[in-house]
Parts: structure tokens; C-alpha cells; sequence
């Protein structure tokens, strides 16, 4: 998002290029706009657009795209300091 | 009135609702003669039970009618909202009625749809549901709810609600491949965070259209053949957008603030008597206004002018929003303040309103929860700090003046 941008640098987001089949399902689910398809591979042309919403993992076939998905939301995010990152509180039903 | 009666029926007159100030006339059964007088309470009996109404559930009243098909009747659901759903909004947008604000999952339609009709996917957050059908004015097109547990399409799909496995197993409990002949579904863009398009195809043989992230934009995506342009793939988050997300940010508060409260009238009583309760209400209610003003700058005024306060870190943004409203409550009290206490009360404002501002990060469409955590580790320690600053000034304050 162009008038948006968060914290530069932070993000997890990795995609393995040799894996990489330039089926073009990450640059249509992202949506943020942070794949690009260039002769036949994908590459990340925005990197810190990216939220981690691991959309593009979840539906890359060739599972060449890894992130750290997760919520950012601070109360969930202070939980998990004091529980874990096991803690039910927001992969459960009730939050945000 | 009818007095005949039997009086072994008279017991039940109370809990029938009915009659209440005709005693002797016991249960009365409103099939009897019902000519103007014997009406019941003045009140006119209700309309017949709908023939779609089934003993043991209860029929929506967003559905118009059932139509049939080989897998048995679906319900056909207005594209038009009634007062009722425009109220039920109006109570989640505020942050009431939060709970189970949902809708059965299963198969429903709109139009008349038939075994070539496109087939959407949508969660049972009633809201999502709503949002969706309004905009399906003219269309035929079948409508399938997963179980998300009344949670939106992308929170839902962040969870794992709105998921792979939901998709598969809503898709074989309502046997679609009997009501559409082709093997095609379309799911909003944002559910791609819990849905493998891949995965759906391989367990349950319907392929995966990516459709619009917004509702409003579905009827453009069909008409032009099931192809979102760029912009309809790109969320956004406008003034109206942040907006409606303010009083779901407040309606969290009344609970910490009961402690908060009782913390602030504690601290303001404390001093040269030990404690007094002139003071715990007159200087209390300075920070109570301090603790106001940083509620304010930061879940109100932050997410209104998100794009226009300088920095990217949410912290940051609340803090600078806290300052300025600290100063204004500063300016208020200007003239019993000595300057530790108008410094406490900044901080106040401060550290308030950076935390609620950093916690605004879980509501917006763009931030990342690595940036979150970071910002978070920087930033707690010195929210921290910042309260326990004013509290040591506010409190050293009395017992110097």
C-alpha cells in the first residue's frame, strides 16, 4: 500500500527462486503487490510491503515461498511473551 | 366472553400471556369466535406460521424462499438489507452484540440460480454475509457460507477457520457437485491466507477462482469474466475505513479503566495527611482527564490521522498525538499545577496514548507482526517508564506542595 508503509527491513518473507515455477498465484493472492512475475519467476520487488499474511506461502505450489505469518496485535503479541507462542489466545475464536 | 369454559383450564391463564384481567374466563383460546370483542388484549394475533418455518429452527428473516434442487431446498436470500440488519451493524460496529453475530453455514442463493451459476464463498460473520448479498442485486449465483465462527473472511483465514479443510468439508456436506454441474468456486482474495487454492482442488475437485477482496467489487469481477483488476487486489485503508474502527478500539477500554480509576484516585489522595479524600477527588480528576485526553489521542485521533503523523511506528505516532493532548490538558489546569505535576500529567497522556496507538497495529491492513514485536520491545519498556515518572512526580508533588 503506497500511502501506508510500516517498519522497513522486518519482514520474513523468503522465496526460493530454484523452486520457484512462475505459476504467478503469489503476485495475484498478495495484497499488497509485493510479487512480481519476470520471465517466468517470481521475485519480491516490495519487500517491506509485506504484512506477513502468508497468503503467497499458503498457495504457492511448490512451497518455494516461507514466511513467519502470524497477528499483529499487541495484546496477542504480549501473551505469547509471557505463555509462548503456543498460546491459544488469538488462533483461538475470541480476539481482535 | 366465553364462560363455558372447562375451569380445569383456568390454572394455565397465567402463563399464556393472555387475558390478564379476565380471570374467570381462563385460557382462551383465540380460535374461538373472534369477533371483535373476544380478541385477545387488544393486541391482533400475529401473522400464520410461514410455510418454510420447521419445527426445531428458527427461519431467518433474510430469506425470502426455498427453491429446490437435487441436493433439497436452498434458501433464496434478499439482496437488500432490512432495517434489522442495518440495527445489527450498527451494534457490532460499536462493539456490542460482538458475540455470535452469525448466520448457519451451508448453501444459500440469491437470483435463481441454476447448475451453471457461479458458486461464492463467504464466512458466517453475519456482517461478511450481509456485505456480500447487498451486492448481489440481479444476480443469479449460489452462495456458499463456511463455519467460521462468526468471524470475517480474513481474520477467519488467519486463524484457520476459513480454511482448506472448511472449504472441503462445507463443499461435501452440501453435496455442491449435485447443485452446479461445473467444479468452480469463487473465494475472496483475502481467504488465500487459510485457503491452498491447490490443496481445495486436490481434495474436493473445485478449482479456486480468487475473487475481488471487496464485495462491492464482485458484480464488476463477473461481468468481466471473472477478472479482478489490480486495484480491486490491493486493500486500502481510507479515512472511512479507520473510522469505523473506533469504537470497536474503545469498547475494550471500560474494563481496564475500572482499575485504572481506582488506581488514580489512590494515588491522588496520597501525601502530607497520608491520604485525603479532597484531594483524591480534585487532583484525581486532573488525571482522570489526563488519562482521558491520551484515550482520545490515541484510539481516535492516531487511527484518524494515521497518514499525516510523521514516523512509521505506531508507538511513535501515539506518543506524538499524547504530547499534544497532554499539553492541552496541561493548559486547563495550568494554574494549580506545579511542574512536576504538569509534567506527570503529559506523561500520562503519553504513555496512554502510545500504548492504545500501538495497539491499533492489530486493526490495520498493512502491518506486519514482526514490525509489530519490534516496535513493541522498544516501545513498552518506555510507556512503562513514562507512567511510572508521572506517578512518581504526581505523587511527590503532593508531599512537597
Amino acid at each position: 500500500m503506497e500511502t501506508f508503509r510500516y517498519l522497513p527491513g522486518v519482514s520474513t518473507l523468503n522465496l526460493n527462486a530454484d523452486d520457484c515455477i512462475g505459476c504467478g498465484m503469489c503476485e495475484l493472492v498478495c495484497p499488497h503487490g509485493v510479487f512480481q512475475i519476470d520471465s517466468k519467476k517470481a521475485m519480491i520487488c516490495d519487500l517491506d510491503g509485506c504484512m506477513e499474511c502468508g497468503a503467497c506461502a499458503t498457495n504457492c505450489p511448490t512451497s518455494a515461498i516461507r514466511v513467519t505469518p502470524g497477528v499483529g496485535c499487541a495484546a496477542y503479541i504480549i501473551q505469547t511473551w509471557f505463555k509462548g507462542k503456543q498460546s491459544p489466545a488469538c488462533g483461538s475464536v475470541k480476539c481482535c | 366472553m366465553t364462560k363455558s369454559l372447562p375451569t380445569k383450564n383456568r390454572g394455565l391463564a397465567g402463563n399464556d400471556g393472555c387475558c390478564l384481567n379476565g380471570k374467570e374466563t381462563g385460557l382462551q383460546p383465540t380460535f374461538v369466535n373472534s369477533s371483535q370483542n373476544e380478541v385477545c388484549c387488544g393486541s391482533p394475533p400475529g401473522p400464520e406460521s410461514n410455510s418454510f418455518e420447521r419445527a426445531g429452527y428458527q427461519l431467518r428473516h433474510f430469506v425470502e424462499d426455498f427453491i429446490d434442487t437435487p441436493a433439497g431446498a436452498v434458501p433464496r436470500v434478499k439482496t437488500q438489507l432490512d432495517p434489522s440488519d442495518i440495527l445489527g451493524t450498527v451494534l457490532v460496529r460499536l462493539g456490542l452484540n460482538r458475540d455470535q453475530y452469525k448466520i448457519a453455514p451451508g448453501l444459500y442463493c440469491v437470483g435463481l440460480p441454476g447448475e451453471d451459476s457461479p458458486v461464492l464463498v463467504t464466512a458466517n460473520y453475519k456482517l461478511s454475509f450481509d456485505t456480500l448479498r447487498r451486492e448481489l442485486n440481479a444476480v443469479d449465483a449460489w452462495i456458499l457460507v463456511l463455519d467460521t465462527r462468526a468471524i470475517n473472511v480474513w481474520c477467519a483465514a488467519g486463524k484457520e477457520l476459513f480454511s482448506t479443510a472448511e472449504v472441503v468439508r462445507r463443499v461435501e456436506q452440501t453435496a455442491l457437485d449435485r447443485v452446479v454441474r461445473h467444479k468452480q468456486l469463487i473465494l475472496p482474495q483475502l481467504a488465500a491466507t487459510g485457503v491452498s487454492a491447490h490443496q481445495v482442488k486436490k481434495a474436493s475437485g473445485f478449482s479456486v477462482r480468487w475473487g475481488p477482496i471487496r464485495a462491492s467489487d464482485v458484480k464488476q469481477f463477473m461481468a468481466d469474466g471473472m477478472q479482478a483488476e489490480k486495484a480491486m487486489r490491493r486493500v486500502t485503508f481510507s479515512l472511512t475505513e479507520r473510522i469505523v474502527l473506533i469504537p470497536v478500539e474503545l469498547s475494550h477500554l471500560p474494563k481496564p479503566t475500572l482499575w485504572v480509576l481506582l488506581a488514580i484516585f489512590l494515588l491522588s489522595g496520597i501525601g502530607g495527611h497520608i491520604f485525603s479524600l479532597a484531594d483524591a477527588w480534585s487532583r484525581g480528576l486532573m488525571v482522570l482527564v489526563a488519562y482521558g485526553g491520551g484515550i482520545f489521542s490515541g484510539a481516535v485521533a492516531a487511527p484518524i490521522l494515521l497518514p499525516w503523523i510523521p514516523g512509521r511506528s505506531f508507538a511513535l505516532k501515539g506518543a506524538l498525538t499524547g504530547i499534544l493532548a497532554g499539553l492541552a490538558v496541561v493548559s486547563v489546569f495550568r494554574a494549580g499545577l506545579h511542574w512536576p505535576e504538569a509534567m506527570a500529567l503529559v506523561l500520562i497522556s503519553v504513555g496512554v496514548s502510545s500504548y492504545l496507538s500501538m495497539n491499533f497495529t492489530g486493526s490495520t491492513p498493512f502491518t506486519s507482526p514482526s514490525g509489530v514485536e519490534k516496535e513493541m520491545r522498544k516501545a513498552i519498556p518506555l510507556q512503562l517508564a513514562a507512567i511510572l515518572v508521572a506517578v512518581v512526580g504526581w505523587v511527590g508533588a503532593a508531599f512537597a506542595g
